[in-house]
């Protein structure tokens, strides 16, 4: 047995487009372990030269998902890592992990709710992994998402947040476009800002656990706005990406 | 020894200097023609109205200049080669600000005075001797690429050092602190070379 | 605080189980500082820079910082009066 936290090396066994600009990597792991929906792996690249460099990614996929853990990834133009992953790796290459790591930016039903789920671009990973961790425990805590895109193709999980929305099992999915929106969008169209906040909480009730994830600027606005409306900042949990590109 | 793992076609994002800039690159660096942002601390928004720079510690008596006053000084175009510990060189970047012999000239320096601290807004501190901040190798920047130089990277004035690792020229400057002895400032005390010369590649305490 | 490279302590949890053995993103804090007592997860991380600083998510003074070099780490961890972890 390895330690608990010691590097790792995962095969890739599979690539999935999730939307313009994000994939999904299924990464089997010799000394899986189970993670609770919301944690991360680290990942480190090491070139031939010795040369590293190291980054976080949340797990979409459920606990119940054992051996291989799905990590999705948005192709940052500028970027080190995720290029990498995006342009160079394929399906039978290998890649050094550790993980799961993150104890704080965690749910399971045990936490309760009400739920509410504040997602900006890519940030809806760890949150759709604390939403299928909810579907595969037959979960009830009602439970509200919003998530900010730019345009309706930056969308990731798309068709399972729409299926989410017609369940009818306790998830209303808020969803809004800041950049361009399709001639039928039905939802909001703007950054997400107070009165966005306090629509959505009013589905659920003014006392969330609330995880929002996202880039920093936006965590920020959607983490100010719930405490301005009264959630206590200590049931507001945040998990900020860093710079938008 | 378990053999090292290494990541099948990574390169990470460094670009080949070319064979005729290759003599300005230091060991273990590479070019880049970003300029990244590095900080240990939120962007301090210092209003030019209440900004000052000051010259104290062991010198006879300490000067302080306003904004205005530091832009009276004599100043000049510089245009150097800066690298940052974290392995990026950048050549031929072009700042406009006042040389620190200048600044220096306007006290007496106590002659036990080896070594200063620069001392910045947000907390931040880098020691330095002084035979690497005269004659014209340190100079105070407001200006970087022909405009105000920005907040991210050290506005209203950074210290500029080229000629050590990047950690030594610091961003949002208020001063500079005249001292008898060597004192680690803030990377410096925490594993990083003391005076950190990227030609020798002083990165780590003990390099 | 709208600084766009600032990130929650969450994301250098894998850094933090290095040094102290487990994941202690979890565990309670009080800051030096401030008396602020939370989660080692709520401070704020600064990670570009040449090492890592985290920092009170109420007073913004520094909690932690350290250095990683090829050989070694260089914490300071002055900025926190007191931690409590979990040993499950």
């Amino acid at each position: 047995m390895p330690e608990p936290l010691a590097w790792q090396i995962a095969t890739v066994t599979g690539v999935r487009p999730e939307s313009a600009e994000v994939k999904s990597f299924t990464l089997a792991l010799p000394a899986w372990r189970p993670h609770r929906a919301g944690q991360h792996y680290d990942v480190r690249l090491t070139a031939e030269d010795g040369y590293q460099a190291q980054r976080s990614y949340s797990i979409g996929s459920p606990p119940s998902q054992t051996g291989e853990v799905e990590v999705t990834i948005e192709r940052i133009p500028d970027g080190e890592v995720s290029p990498y992953f995006h342009d160079v790796l394929r399906v039978g290459d290998q890649v050094e992990v550790r993980g799961p790591i993150g104890g704080y930016f965690v749910w399971e039903p045990a936490l309760g709710g009400p739920l509410l789920l504040v997602a900006g671009g890519s940030g809806v990973v760890p949150l759709m992994a604390m939403l299928r961790e909810r579907s595969a425990a037959g979960d009830d805590t009602p439970t509200a998402l919003l998530y900010s895109s730019r345009t309706l193709d930056d969308v990731i999980y798309r068709e399972e947040i729409d299926a989410l929305a017609v369940a009818k099992d306790g998830v209303g999915a808020f969803q809004t476009l800041t950049r361009s929106q399709p001639p039928d969008w039905t939802g909001y169209a703007r950054r997400i800002d107070r009165e966005m906040l306090s629509e959505v909480l009013a589905s659920i009730g003014p006392q969330p656990l609330a995880y929002i994830c996202g880039p920093t600027l936006l965590v920020e606005a959607a983490a100010n706005g719930l405490v301005e409306l009264g959630v206590p900042p200590a049931r507001v949990r945040t998990e900020r990406f860093g710079p938008t590109t | 020894m378990t053999e090292r793992f290494t990541s099948r076609g990574f390169f990470g994002k460094r670009r080949d200097a070319g064979t005729d800039r290759a003599d300005r690159i230091p060991p273990g660096q590479y070019l880049t023609d970003g300029f990244p942002v590095l900080s240990a601390g939120p962007t301090p928004q210092i209003p030019l109205e209440t900004w000052e720079f000051t010259i104290d510690g062991l010198v006879a008596e300490p000067m302080r200049w306003s904004w205005e006053q530091f832009q009276s000084l004599p100043s000049r175009d510089w245009t150097v080669d800066i690298s940052c510990v974290t392995k990026w060189t950048k050549l031929d970047t072009r700042w406009h600000g006042v040389s620190v012999d200048d600044l220096l000239a306007a006290v007496e320096i106590d002659p036990r005075a080896g070594f200063l601290t620069a001392q910045s807004y947000g907390g931040y501190t880098t020691n330095l001797p002084l035979t690497d901040v005269v004659n014209n190798q340190a100079f105070v920047a407001w200006q970087y690429d022909g405009a105000p130089l920005e907040p991210p990277h050290g506005g209203p004035a950074r210290l500029v050092v080229p000629h050590l690792y990047f950690w030594k020229s610091a961003k949002w400057v208020r001063g500079l602190r005249l001292m008898e002895k060597d004192q680690p400032g803030f990377w410096e005390s925490l594993g990083y070379h003391i005076r950190g010369d990227p030609w020798r590649e002083e990165r780590y305490s003990g390099d | 605080m709208d600084d766009p490279l600032m990130l929650d302590a969450n994301a250098v949890a894998g850094d933090l189980a290095e040094m102290f053995g487990f994941d202690v993103s979890g565990s309670v804090h009080r800051c030096t500082n401030c008396g602020n007592q939370g989660a080692v997860a709520t401070l704020l991380a600064y990670v570009h820079g040449p090492g890592t600083v985290l920092r009170c998510c109420i007073c913004h003074e520094i909690v932690m910082r350290w250095v990683r070099t090829p050989t070694r780490i260089y914490l300071d961890a002055r900025g926190a009066a007191y931690m409590e972890m979990g040993l499950s």
